[in-house]
């Protein structure tokens, strides 16, 4: 910004503040980006520990579901895929609730609106935040919990893959949800309600990568196709996001 | 740096509820503005529509430099301001040294604007201490230690005073004094008087 600056607090007298360049201001737009990434990491598994719930509440499901369904594997490796991928997508509602609620609640989404960065980018680092936080714990949870139930061994690194592709869909649709649901009361449900439909893509496409491979086709169109819902949900939903911020806000 | 705030004819509202309409006021660089009146007149709404929080109906908000140009209001409000309610985004679970160093990251600060921040408010002791075993008082320190960390023109306080001792309000008394020496701004909803000369704004309102 032109014009002259605030002196600094140590200054003499501060109708004359030191002459010379004027001091940058620390730590500019990638800084700020970086502090509040490393706060979203750190709110995630600092008190309570999230991440760990969801892997938790994922493994439970797929470990239920053999007992459910009786332990043959003629009838569980089937549906292996799809059914991890159903548990995926309910593991990765757990924690949204409270993505920007808790903000709302503390005043934290008024600190984060006079930054320096607009709320389609705090939207953004708090979606790429909760992709880390949860999705790429759930990512590698993911191989462990199909291969409980009955898929074989070398779809492993696949299943974590598109695992991993599919977790950001679900981060920046999930984090949507959260931004519409502020505010509401039962927003926990409302935002199962709006997410879960969101949902549907990901999971047909990253079962449909893992049911190819099963039968020994090339999963690459699949996952390609779950490539682009994750980028789809990028790039529109920040600006749905933000939007619903403001409303929430104002 | 913003040197003039202006309302012109500003109104809002709550919900169904219009809070005041046709408010005009100016605030200049150097100057300090006590916003007075009954729970509920509007206090804390006006001073989050100041911060572009909340969208006025009718009536406009600006933002001038000191040679009275226009300044684009998102530029000033990225930059240029510091607002601080009761609720002050204060994480519980994080150290207050944490907590302090983000606000400060996150609005931007000058190179040992944190130390500064850290020994005016003497919060050298809680800084090892999570956030939710602060008092209110020292959480109320804690927040207020981004306005001196952050230097921001315009200070946009919401009961600043409320849970500090007299030591603190003293101290709190000489950094507004300073921030206005140094061509600051400041805009407080208030029911007590701040212990500094400030101009008052009343918004009058409901009994």
């Amino acid at each position: 910004m032109s014009g002259p600056r605030l002196p600094k607090w140590r200054d003499p007298d501060p109708r004359t503040p030191e002459p010379g360049a004027a001091e940058p201001r620390a730590p500019g737009l990638r800084g700020a980006t970086r502090v509040l990434f490393e706060r979203e990491l750190s709110l995630a598994w600092g008190g309570g520990g999230g991440p760990l719930l969801a892997c938790g509440f994922f493994a439970c499901l797929t470990a239920i579901l053999p007992l459910a369904a009786g332990g043959d594997l003629k009838t569980l490796s089937p549906v292996a895929a799809g059914v991890a991928w159903l548990a995926l997508a309910l593991s990765s509602l757990l924690s949204l609730e409270r993505l920007f609620e808790r903000d709302l609640e503390d005043g934290g989404l008024d600190l984060l609106a006079i930054g320096h960065l607009p709320l389609e980018s705090v939207f953004v680092i708090k979606a790429l935040g909760q992709w880390v936080a949860t999705g790429l714990p759930l990512a590698l949870t993911a191989p462990v919990a199909a291969l409980a139930l009955g898929q074989p061994v070398h779809l492993a690194p696949l299943t974590a893959l598109a695992a991993l592709i599919g977790g950001l869909g679900f981060a920046f649709t999930g984090a949507l949800g959260a931004a519409l649901a502020l505010g509401a009361r039962r927003g926990g449900l409302l935002i199962a309600v709006v997410v879960l439909p969101l949902f549907i893509p990901p999971v047909v496409f990253g079962s449909g990568a893992l049911d190819r491979a099963a039968a020994g086709l090339s999963p690459l169109p699949a996952l390609a196709l779950l490539g682009a819902y994750a980028l789809f949900a990028a790039v529109i939903a920040p600006f749905a996001g933000a939007a619903a911020i403001r409303n929430a806000q104002g | 740096m913003i040197h003039v705030v202006s309302a012109t004819a500003l109104s809002l509202s709550r919900g169904e509820r219009v809070l005041f309409t046709g408010l005009d006021f100016s605030l200049r660089a150097g100057e300090a503005v006590a916003l007075t009146g009954a729970n509920g007149a509007g206090k804390t709404s006006l001073l989050r529509a100041v911060a572009g929080l909340i969208r006025p109906n009718a009536g406009e908000i600006a933002f001038h430099d000191g040679d009275y140009n226009r300044l684009d209001p998102h530029e000033a409000r990225g930059r240029e301001i510091h607002l601080l309610g009761h609720l002050d985004g204060l994480k519980g679970s994080r150290t207050a040294r944490e907590e302090l160093a983000f606000q400060c990251d996150w609005l931007g600060h000058t190179q040992d604007g944190v130390d500064d921040a850290i020994e005016v408010f003497g919060l050298k002791p809680l800084l090892d201490l999570e956030v939710r075993k602060l008092s209110a008082g020292q959480r109320r320190r804690l927040a207020l230690g981004r306005l001196i960390g952050s230097p921001r023109a315009l200070w946009l306080l919401d009961e600043p005073l409320g849970p500090l001792d007299a030591k603190w309000r003293a101290v709190f008394a000489q950094a507004m004094t300073r921030h206005l020496a140094a061509d600051g701004l400041i805009l407080a909803a208030v029911h007590d008087a701040l212990p500094i000369p400030t101009r008052a704004l009343d918004l009058g309102g409901l009994t």
